[in-house]
Order: structure tokens, then sequence, then C-alpha cells
């Protein structure tokens, strides 16, 4: 395991932030940490940075445990924590050249991520005159700058173009499938991060609710039967009478768990037989959008 | 030992374009500067001897610098080494680097003392210069020969020393407070104490850390002092290890470590 937490607990005061939090992060994989705003994502994030001081609980990461080894493993580790944190008086090129500065790396590093995040034309510009999603691509490549072996990313797509969200997306696919690195990725959009993760995990009030493969995820994705039909209410209540579950109403459509083709046909007839015009009924899987809300929601 | 030394290195990248910085200069620059132009322009000093109007110019600059500005300088000094990562919410992505905690802090303390230093020497070769220049452009004037160099060196050196008790108290509080009310309130009302205390010539007056750069600037020799009376011209000695600086030293490093143990429990917001 690249990442491994057990227990972790976090309190702002009287205020549990991260409860019991125990990840698994696989190398090699991207992991998306899900959860809506304020469920404990950035703690969580500030916590394998040691940038918090763990209260409960333990962090290992590279197999070793984080804050008696803190140096060793923050030099393997590139990451972006919310916003990026760069200094607007300098230039993007030299926001790079003091951290290579720092860090002890050749300056061609610093033209060859200039390169990779496509700000070759914004290079000698200062930082303070870049749009959101040119920040968001200096604090990428400020991530990227050491050839970290874990890229830890807190909502690294905020601000950033749909252009720009595919790039990112190629180009951690490509680190972790081509280069082996482990990419740890925050967002509270599961849409996005759904084509590039390789597992998940989704989070609310500090608990894990959900903790796996992108398959695992799908398999929890259960089936629904979408109805379109004339008087949505009244057909509601009229199959809610029938002991039928109903799970959804809305303007044009009804939609109740699916149970067989059957069913299917049982409901279409029961309708049509009790004067309800049906448009149209079909077996549709719900896609994990939905999915992760209602995860979240019954948390 | 080396990542303190990046480190320094980095603070300095950082902030050679800010105001902070070339404050270093502007200050001795401009201070030399309006001296300069206030004895060109009358002519109170001519037919003063050589050594007595050295004493006057330095020392009218010396005194302006020792009693309000230079506590004013550490604040704000203090302030803008530290501002720079708060502007830019970094202190996050620098502690989050695999560099220790302390080369982060010592190098951010010892750049700002640099920054003092090289300011505070600065007046010396301004005052020089601009004293020489003066007996050029006014032969009135009679800067002729008599060289203040040494005792300068030594002035603003003992007057550098005695700022360091100030600096590690405004270096921490301009690292934990984000806004510059705070800190520099502090300063101010801190600076206004010492000023009172200082000129009351209070018996432990050198033990509060705002006091003692008014101490130190208070024993510098005086342009008009009694004993350059007659015309005799007594040689002037500069003693640099006096009781206030001991206590400046003293507090400079009990609070610099103090402050390094609070970084060091410290959560980054």
């Amino acid at each position: 395991m690249v990442i491994d937490t057990n227990g972790l607990t976090y309190n702002f005061g009287d205020q549990a932030v991260v409860k019991s939090l125990s990840l698994q992060v696989e190398k090699g994989s991207i992991y998306g940490f899900l959860g809506p705003n304020g469920a404990g994502k950035t703690t969580t994030i500030k916590l394998l940075l040691n940038l918090l001081q763990i209260q409960e609980g333990s962090i290992h990461i590279f197999g070793k445990e984080l804050q008696s080894n803190r140096i060793e493993i923050l030099s393997q580790i590139g990451s972006l924590i919310e916003q990026p944190a760069i200094y607007l008086h300098l230039t993007g090129k030299e926001n790079l050249l003091n951290r290579a500065l720092l860090l002890q790396i050749p300056d061609k590093r610093v033209d060859e991520m200039i390169d990779l995040v496509n700000l070759n034309h914004a290079a000698n510009k200062k930082a303070g005159q870049y749009s959101l999603g040119m920040k968001q691509r200096l604090g990428i490549a400020l991530a990227l700058l050491s050839d970290p072996k874990l890229i830890i990313l807190d909502e690294p797509t905020n601000g950033l173009d749909p252009n720009g969200i595919i790039e990112m997306r190629e180009l951690l696919i490509s680190l972790t499938k081509d280069h082996g690195k482990t990419v740890f990725i925050s967002s509270h959009l599961l849409a996005e991060i759904e084509r590039m993760a390789t597992h998940v995990g989704i989070i609310n009030h500090g608990h894990l609710l959900f903790q796996g493969t992108i398959k695992d995820l799908e398999t929890r994705n259960k089936p629904s039967v979408q109805i379109e039909i004339d008087n949505t209410v009244d057909a509601a209540n009229y199959l809610k009478r029938n002991n039928i579950l109903v799970s959804d109403v809305t303007g044009q459509h009804i939609y109740v768990p699916y149970v067989s083709k059957q069913q299917i046909g049982d409901i279409n007839a029961l309708l049509n037989q009790n004067g309800f015009v049906v448009y149209s009924i079909n077996k549709q899987q719900q896609d994990l959008e939905k999915l992760f809300l209602a995860i979240t929601q019954n948390a | 030992m080396k990542a303190l030394i990046l480190s320094i290195r980095s603070e300095f990248y950082k902030s050679r374009k800010t105001a902070g910085f070339w404050s270093v200069v502007i200050l001795p620059l401009f201070l030399c500067l309006v001296l300069f132009i206030n004895f060109l322009s009358n002519n109170n000093a001519v037919g003063t001897p050589s050594m007595l109007l050295w004493i006057q110019f330095a020392g009218t600059i010396f005194g302006a610098m020792g009693t309000l500005l230079l506590p004013m300088l550490v604040v704000f000094t203090a302030y803008s080494v530290n501002n720079i990562e708060h502007k830019s919410d970094t202190w996050k992505t620098l502690f989050s680097l695999p560099i220790s905690k302390f080369s982060i802090y010592a190098a951010k303390y010892i750049y700002a003392m640099f920054i003092i230093l090289i300011c505070l020497m600065l007046f010396v070769p301004f005052t020089v210069g601009f004293g020489n220049l003066l007996g050029l452009l006014k032969p009135q004037l009679n800067f002729g020969d008599y060289s203040m160099i040494n005792i300068l060196l030594k002035m603003y050196f003992k007057l550098f020393l005695s700022s360091l008790g100030i600096l590690s108290i405004q270096f921490i509080l301009s690292l934990l407070f984000r806004d510059f009310l705070k800190p520099m309130g502090i300063g101010f009302v801190a600076t206004m104490a010492g000023v009172i205390l200082a000129s009351d010539h209070l018996v432990y007056a050198y033990l509060f850390p705002y006091a003692q750069q008014m101490l130190a600037a208070s024993e510098m020799p005086q342009p008009h002092g009694q004993h350059l009376a007659g015309g005799s011209l007594p040689a002037i000695t500069i003693e640099l290890f006096t009781k206030e600086i001991y206590a400046s030293l003293i507090t400079a490093s009990v609070i610099f470590f103090a402050g390094y143990f609070i970084v060091l429990k410290k959560s980054v917001k």
C-alpha cells in the first residue's frame, strides 16, 4: 500500500472533522477521494502531508510511519492543496525555479514542466496575472516538479476548462500507467474523476462511506425501470396502491426499482388496463453521480 | 545545514522583487539625502570643526534611525518576510516540502536579520559619502580631515545587536498573525513604552527589548555634548557589549527557540 491510514480521527475544537478513517491506496492506482464540500477531504489531505498533527490513529506512507519519517516521505510526494499556492509577484517560471532551488532540481526540469502543462506562452508573466486555470496548471507543474512517486491533488480541476480537465486526466493516466506513479485526487464531483479513477473512496461528515474499485462501485449501482407516462403523479399513486415501490417521480417519468423483465410487462399491463397512456417503459442503469449522491445522502 | 542555506537562498530569490527588500537601500539613502539637503541649504554648521561637524551630521542621522525608525524597520521586515507566505497562501506548500521545519523557520529569521544588518550597515557608506559630498559642494563646511568610518561601523553594528530582541518578538508575531495590524500595533505600543522607559533612565529599562535600541543609541557621542566644549576634542570610544546588548541577545535567543517550538506544534491552516 502507498497510503495506509488506520482509525484516523481529527477534531477542530469540539467538532470531529475526520472520524476513524481507514484509507488504503494501492501503488499505481488513481484513487478518487470523493465527498461533498466540507466532508473532510482537505483535512484528510493535510493530515497525509503532516500539515495537521495526528490526534488519533496512524498514517503509513510507502510503508513508513509519517511523523517519524516526515522528510523521507515528503521527498516522494508532490502535492496541490486547495487553490494553488504560488507567489503572485513572481512569474510562473520563477515560481518553478524557486522550488527547483529549494529541492535541488536541475533548471532543465523546470522547462520540461512548463511544456508539460502548456504554460510556454505565459512562463515569463507574473503569476498574479494568471487566470484560475493557469494558476491551477502551474500548481500541477509544481507538484510534479520533483518527479514524485505519489501525487496528492486536492480539487485540481477547479477553474480548469473542459479541455484542461481532459488534458489533466490524460496526464494523470499516463503518469500511473507509463511511469508507475500513484495519484490521490480529491473532488466533490464523481463525474470529473470516474473516467480516470481506478479506485474510489467516498467520505461524508468525516466518515468513509465506501472504498473500493470503480467496478465495486458499479456493482452497487442497481438498475431501475423508467416509465414515461401522461399523468405521472396519479400513475405513481396508482402503482403504490397496488404495492409497487416507486423510487422517484418527475414531471414526465416514474422510476421503479428493477426486479425482472416480467415485472416490466406487468407494470405496463396494469397501467394500460387502468386508463394511463404509457409512452415508453425501459430498464435503466442509474448513473454513478446519482449513486454517489445516494451514498452521501443516506449517511 | 544544506537545507538551511538553500532556504535562505530561496528567501532572497522570493523577496528580491518586493518593497520590503528594496526598503533596505531606500531607507538609509533617503534619510542621508534629507540630512544632506538640510546641511546644504542652511549655514548653521559653517565654522564648526571637522570632528564636531561629522558628529553633528552622522549623529543626527543615527539619532533618527536609532530611536523610532529602527523598531519600525524591524516590525516591517519581520512582517514582510512572513507576509510573502501569508499573502500567497504558501505556508502549506512550504511545510509540505521535504525540508525540516527548523530550516524554514531559521532561514526566514536569518534572512530578516540579514536585511536589517545590511540596511544599518548601508548607513555607513551613505553617511560618509554624503558628508564628503557636502564638503565638496560647500567648501565652507569643514568635513575635510576627520574619518568617522570605524566609529560609525561600531555604532551601527551595536544598533543592529540591540534590535535582535525586538526582531525575535516581531518575527514570531508576524508568523502567527496574518494581518499586519496585530504585530504592527503591538510593536508600536511597545516601542512607545520603550521610549518612555529609556528616556526616564529607569534602572531596569535595559531588560525591555523595545527600550534596548534606544539605550544603545543614547550612549553614542552627542553633537552638542558638554564634554566637547572649550575646543578640546576627546577621542570617541564605543563600548560594544553593554548590558542592554547582552539583554537583547539573550531575549533574541530565548524567543527564537520558543517561536520554533510554537511552529513545530502549530497546525498549518
